[in-house]
């Protein structure tokens, strides 16, 4: 009876209010079209064809939505351990060397399908090393998980700068990155398959890693709902007394999930840099850690909300590209700008439509609201 | 008869599609105590909520003084001379008293002329109902029924009128309840009206002039208090008879379960909350510890499921020490047959936002019948929840419901299932039926009596009084950590309540 809003149904939860909110968050961006003088509504044609209007343009958005459903996951696999990990930035930064040391020593030996598990792993490993850190100084010395995950960012991004401009740099290079991988390092592309639809791609960086990054979510999925070690990490998330009452350890349960956070936080590296770049170059991230914040929440941290998040994250990616190339006057800046609108209204102000569509719904059909509540009311 | 303070008029409430208050007419006669009583979820909070404005009533009309009137938020309320004291304080813990008083009725930004003006206002309220209070002390060093006072100069200060209590008692000794109802008639014979909403009967009977009994979202009943009786009151509450006092048999109490030996617990800031307690547990027999809340059971019960450490002392469980001071591990105590039903069942015995079923099985989820391999055993899980919800008859029957949506009565029902179906040898309970209805009460003090006589050693710690006389075989009570007394079930309230209080100290240490 504390709650004077009643439960919406399903459909309305994780449908109407993202609809609603992603809506709003365009209107706005549209005002923000108009300042600069240009066509919002052209605008907006330009967006969606860029980013699905051809085979190209598909190829290119799914590539940017593997990167994040990566770090949604990885956030997402925090957050349900109430941890707010912000270190995917650097999670993902740190896997990149992982991969760099395996691809480095071994791209010129083995083939693609033996080098990318081990790529994986590596990956995975670097990532959940740079997680376990601040979970272990949370959970052993009490520092916040906010404030270390935030400088682990920055420890991690020095720490490539030193490495790329050093020890990884081939000699006489006088670019920051390591040298090309050869061979094995270079990951098959699914192109094919939305050339199997009729479109035509001319060349977009979409490979095998949107496969891997479906079979994560599935397991994280597996992972939060139908494990015991999910469901250890969600009594923690929920409430860290219950989970003392329950037996759950403290420093188990946040180790654990920050190393698995992490660990998914590194295998977005295995996109950009065996499925595009073929290298490990400085900044490679490049902000996709703090996307998966914003798709993670988007996404309500449901793997199915996150991956189609992350698939708008991508066209965003791709469409406001296409946006700024054929609109001069809307430079990469203010694409940033209607990004950053998008993860405002539908992040972090999540819930602002939310009492509003809860009254209007109770008014319409006080039946498909709350109908749960009055059976619990007598005892 | 005296003209109405208050009157509410076919008053009509639903959240969604449940309907909290149907039809409510209520009438309060000015410079009368009114005592409001029903179930949880009978619509009691909500009603007072709609007089104070916390939410509007669909239909309906409320009149104050005879007038029509809006009340849309709390600021109306109190323009109109309605104060409430809250069940839950409303107070700012490092706050003066002083500080507490004004919040919300500053004038002035540097609060001087405010506060003076609060200090000779509150002199005159102390002076005028006998309650006193240091204005400058700070609230979280005062006692619970000192802070309750702060509350009702705050109603007062700001000229109220009209006083709603709600639920006023549940946290204070019997001898803090008895001051607070001769600070309430002082003010009821100063022109006061007071509306008092409880679910203790013998409060009503005590103090209130009128009654009113609710259920299920309506007004079932009004009746003068002289012309009615407990038993009256009880059954229109539930709308059945009720048994107000459990019966049992004679207890027969066998080997020692659980032994506390020496024990002493400290709090987060290294204040002692326990201090040198012993007792036993045996088989077939509850023990009750009384006492007001906060002089140590919760720390006790906390370091005997091992979930707070100790300092020192030995517990042992069936004649094995439990590791008290090392890493005592509640899931290993499980393991032992140590059952816990703890105090705070919206955060340490639940998971409100889990389905009922994950609740089902929270702190037995090792237990092999509930996983397979690294995986939860669903459909195992959901038979098993489905289970319990039959003979714990816990409505709604569906385990997929979330936890937040039963009643408090269904709620600790969960617990109470989860942690006995494991057939414990000792089971600890922290305030068994707290906030809980009378139905439901009735259901539990029979399942504890029931685990007695299955001859396992039973320990219950409780703030009612009454509750801890009908259950116990023995009774310990509590003062500051320590273990004051022990009586045996004959024990009148009035010599358990003085013990409670302190007094006796001395004689009752022995």
């Amino acid at each position: 009876m504390s709650t004077p809003y009643a439960k919406l149904p399903a459909w309305a939860d994780y449908g109407l209010i993202p609809l609603i909110n992603l809506s709003v968050a365009f209107i706005v961006a549209g005002l923000v079209v108009v300042l600069v003088g240009e066509n919002p509504f052209r605008a907006a044609v330009i967006l969606v064809e860029g980013a699905f209007g051809k085979g190209t343009g598909i190829a290119f958005t799914l590539f940017y939505a593997t990167t994040f459903i990566f770090t949604g996951l990885s956030v997402a696999v925090a957050a349900h351990c109430s941890l707010f990990n912000i270190g995917t930035e650097g999670q993902a930064y740190i896997g990149g060397l992982g991969i760099a040391l395996v691809c480095l020593s071994l791209d010129s030996t083995l083939p693609w399908w033996l080098l990318f598990p081990l790529a994986i792993v590596a990956s995975a490993a670097f990532g959940a090393l740079w997680g376990f850190i601040p979970a272990y100084l949370q959970a052993k010395r009490g520092s916040h998980i906010v404030i270390t995950t935030i400088m682990f960012n920055f420890i991690a991004a020095s720490t490539m700068v030193y490495l790329l401009v050093g020890l990884l740099k081939p000699a006489g290079s006088q670019a920051p990155q390591t040298r090309n991988f050869v061979g094995g390092a270079e990951l098959p592309k699914l192109n094919w398959v939305i050339e199997l639809f009729g479109a035509k791609i001319r060349s977009a960086p979409l490979n095998i890693c949107f496969l891997l990054a479906l079979v994560m979510a599935f397991l994280v999925w597996l992972l939060i709902w139908r494990t015991k070690l999910g469901y250890e990490m969600r009594t923690y998330g929920h409430s860290p007394k219950a989970a003392r009452y329950a037996g759950i350890s403290e420093t188990r349960i946040v180790l654990t999930a920050m190393m698995i956070s992490g660990a998914l936080a590194g295998m977005m590296a295995l996109n950009p840099v065996m499925g595009d770049q073929h290298n490990v170059a400085i900044d490679f991230v490049s902000g996709a850690g703090y996307v998966g914040i914003a798709v993670a929440l988007m996404g309500r941290l449901h793997p199915v909300g996150i991956v189609l998040a992350a698939i708008l994250f991508g066209m965003l990616y791709q469409g406001g590209a296409e946006l700024s190339f054929e609109m001069p006057s809307i430079t990469r800046d203010m694409i940033v700008i209607i990004q950053g609108l998008v993860i405002l209204f539908a992040g972090a102000l999540e819930h602002m439509f939310r009492p509003y569509i809860q009254a209007i719904f109770a008014s319409f059909s006080p039946k498909s609201v709350g109908m749960e509540a009055i059976k619990g009311k007598g005892a | 008869m005296a003209q109405a303070a208050i009157e509410l008029i076919g008053i009509n409430k639903s959240f969604g599609a449940v309907r909290a208050n149907r039809d409510i007419n209520l009438e309060v006669a000015r410079g009368t105590i009114h005592g409001i009583v029903g179930e949880n979820g009978a619509g009691k909070s909500t009603l007072m909520s709609i007089l104070y404005g916390f939410y509007q009533a669909d239909s309906g009309e409320i009149r104050v003084g005879g007038k029509p009137v809006a009340i849309n938020t709390s600021n109306d309320a109190i323009a109109l001379g309605i104060g409430m004291v809250h069940q839950h304080f409303m107070l700012v813990d490092n706050f003066t008293v002083l500080e507490n008083v004004i919040l919300g009725a500053e004038n002035d930004p540097l609060l001087k002329s405010s506060i003076a003006k609060a200090r000779s206002e509150l002199d005159r309220l102390e002076r005028e109902y006998g309650l006193e209070v240091d204005p400058d002390a700070v609230i979280e060093e005062l006692p619970v029924g000192l802070q309750q006072r702060v509350e009702i100069l705050k109603a007062l200060y700001r000229g109220a009128e009209i006083l709603i209590l709600d639920e006023p008692t549940g946290v204070l000794t019997p001898a803090e309840a008895d001051h607070l109802f001769r600070i309430l008639k002082q003010l009821k014979d100063q022109g006061k009206t007071i509306v008092l909403i409880t679910h203790k009967l013998r409060e009503i009977m005590a103090i209130t002039d009128t009654v009113s009994v609710m259920r299920q979202g309506t007004m079932v009943a009004t009746r003068v208090t002289k012309q009615t009786t407990v038993g009256e009151l009880a059954e229109l509450m539930v709308g059945r008879r009720v048994l107000l006092r459990v019966e049992k048999g004679q207890s027969e109490a066998g080997a020692i379960k659980l032994s506390v030996k020496n024990l002493t617990v400290k709090d987060s800031r290294g204040v002692t909350m326990v201090d040198n307690v012993s007792f036993d547990v045996r088989g077939g027999e509850i023990v009750g510890i009384a006492g007001v809340a906060g002089n140590g059971q919760s720390e006790l019960l906390e370091a005997i499921s091992g979930i707070r450490h100790a300092v020192s002392g030995e517990v042992m469980l069936d004649g094995k020490p439990i590791d008290l001071t090392g890493k005592a591990d509640p899931g290993e105590l499980r393991d032992r047959g140590l059952a816990h039903v703890p105090e705070d069942r919206h955060h340490v015995g639940l998971v409100l936002a889990f389905e009922e079923n994950e609740n089902s099985i929270l702190g037995y989820h090792d237990d092999e019948r509930y996983l397979k391999g690294l995986f939860l055993n669903v459909d195992a899980i959901m038979a098993d929840a489905k289970d319990k919800i039959e003979k714990y008859d816990i409505r709604p029957g569906n385990p997929r419901l979330k936890t937040a949506n039963f009643s408090g009565g269904n709620q600790q029902k969960i617990v109470l299932a989860r942690e006995m179906e494991q057939d414990p040898g000792v089971l600890i309970v922290g305030q068994p039926t707290r906030g809980v209805d009378v139905g439901a009460i009735e259901f539990i003090h029979k399942r504890l009596i029931a685990m007695r006589d299955q001859g396992k050693a039973v320990l219950v710690v409780s703030v009612e009084l009454d509750e801890i006389r009908s259950l116990s075989d023995r009774i310990l009570v509590m003062f500051a950590g320590r273990v004051v007394g022990e009586r045996g079930p004959e024990a009148t309230e009035g010599e358990l309540g003085l013990l409670m209080a302190g007094v006796e100290h001395q004689e009752a240490a022995e």
